[in-house]
């Protein structure tokens, strides 16, 4: 294996070098582990224009971003995916969609790959029918593989994206099978994060700790037989590991996101925090909410960091955690992310996994739908 | 991965799906990948620079040794073919056919 070489670790210099548009909350999928806010459907009627959105990409490739991923909600769903595309390729930005490919069609992949996208991130749940159904709350396990398909075939380099889950984790043998016979570069299992939807469904989701170790050895054995072939990732979830996750590689560091009404967030999670006023793209200019708008200050750095955090060896590298996670779990983003094993609240993840190695029940998943007046917030 | 030698007539280029292209903000070469990003030293960017289909191994030891202004042709020799070698190992570049 090839060693040496150039400087890897990229801190963007104090500048943004992600930028991540969510074009849109719409979807026509239900994910029980789905990761936008429970008030979704407001967004509907406030979501950025075309030229809008390309004032923003503009703005943000002035500051330095280099890598853009057009998200969602599923983008696709919007008409001018192929504009935006091709205009944020024209910036110099390496354009990556992240898509349901529900909503794709074989013209349309050749038209953004005429527009000039590099790199498609698909979303997977199973290959079995009926756990791809109850995951994705609608029946798309065909539509889904006919799209990879259609995917690999216009030579577009593909990360195949699968949450995993307990009603998952059990088949990521044949996952990895279909992914490598199909000819995906990359994939991603993804241990679910829970937020959102994801926190709301928690414990019917997350697998126990045995289930976790099965499937990691699996994934080492299908690393082994299938080589330069496949690259797998396998995220462990952070309730299972004892140390916090380096989110977003600190607040403010090198990530933008921007929410389909042009709200600026740290991060895509960040509509958490109900009591900030999130800076809006409509009303200030891009550099100026990075540099100095008080969201972003908030947790930049390390002046923020309570103890254990503020003496610990490790802030460098975890920068204290998830700060969402902290403010739904403990009920301030100014304490120590709970993951943490060192976190004075670190108890509220140990019963979460506690619960999740106790017999499997049957209760319903909650799908992901428009809130009808009921306000389904969890405690912490 | 291969192990073949580099030979001095090869002309490397850059291999999809990397992206290679100066970076004002950053002050530095950079290579972009699906959800990556690599920021070159200078003379890594100078080396992948020279990767652009047309130009051959010779050629990029001459040019760069000119632009380094290095007496000893070895040292540059030396550096550019492990960088090469390294960049391909990386699947940075690949020769053209």
């Amino acid at each position: 294996m090839a060693k040496a070489g150039s400087e890897l670790r990229l801190d963007g210099n104090g500048n943004p070098v992600w930028l991540l548009l969510e074009l849109t909350y719409q979807c026509p999928l239900q994910c029980v582990f789905c990761s936008n806010p429970r008030n979704f459907a407001d967004y509907r009627r406030n979501e950025l224009n075309t030229a809008e959105w390309i004032e923003v990409m503009r703005q943000a490739r002035e500051l330095g971003a280099m890598q853009i991923g057009f998200s969602g909600g599923e983008p696709t769903l919007r008409k001018d995916l192929e504009i935006l595309v091709a205009e944020a390729d024209r910036l110099g930005y390496y354009t990556n969609l992240i898509t349901s490919g529900i909503g794709l069609t074989e013209a349309r992949l050749r038209a953004l790959k005429d527009a000039g996208l590099r790199h498609i991130q698909l979303g997977f749940q199973s290959t079995d029918r009926a756990t791809a159904q109850q995951l994705a709350g609608v029946d798309c396990l065909e539509r889904k593989l006919g799209m990879a398909r259609a995917i690999k075939a216009q030579g577009f380099p593909m990360v195949l994206n699968v949450p995993i889950t307990r009603q998952n984790i059990g088949q990521i043998p044949q996952i990895i099978d279909f992914a490598a016979e199909l000819g995906v570069d990359y994939m991603e299992l993804a241990n679910v994060q829970y937020y959102n939807w994801a926190l709301l469904n928690r414990e019917q989701l997350m697998p126990t700790r045995e289930e976790l170790q099965r499937a990691e050895a699996q994934v080492q054995e299908a690393r082994e037989r299938l080589g330069d072939r496949l690259t797998i990732f396998f995220v462990i979830p952070d309730y299972y590991e004892g140390r916090p996750k380096a989110c977003m590689n600190g607040w403010g560091a090198i990530h933008l996101t921007i929410a389909p009404n042009g709200n600026v967030l740290p991060c895509s999670q960040a509509s958490s925090f109900k009591d900030l006023d999130f800076p809006n793209v409509r009303q200030q200019r891009l550099g100026e909410i990075w540099h100095d708008s008080p969201v972003f200050n908030l947790y930049r750095g390390d002046a923020w960091m309570p103890q254990p955090c503020r003496s610990c060896d490790e802030k460098e590298k975890d920068f204290g955690g998830c700060r969402c996670q902290a403010l739904l779990l403990t009920g301030s983003g100014a304490n120590t992310d709970p993951a943490c094993s060192k976190s004075p609240h670190h108890q509220l993840i140990q019963q979460a996994v506690a619960l999740a190695q106790q017999p499997h029940t049957n209760r319903p998943l909650i799908a992901r739908h428009a809130s009808q007046g009921v306000n389904l917030e969890t405690t912490p | 991965m291969t192990t073949v030698p580099i030979d001095l007539a090869d002309r490397f280029e850059i291999r999809p799906p990397f992206m290679f292209r100066w970076e004002h903000s950053q002050h530095a070469h950079v290579l972009l990948y699906p959800e990556g990003i690599v920021k070159l030293n200078k003379t890594g960017g100078d080396i992948l620079n020279c990767c652009d289909g047309h130009t051959n191994v010779a050629e990029v030891l001459e040019q760069l040794g000119a632009l380094y202004e290095v007496a000893d042709a070895n040292v540059i020799r030396n550096g550019v073919l492990r960088f090469l070698e390294v960049s391909r190992g990386k699947g940075w570049i690949r020769i053209k056919t």
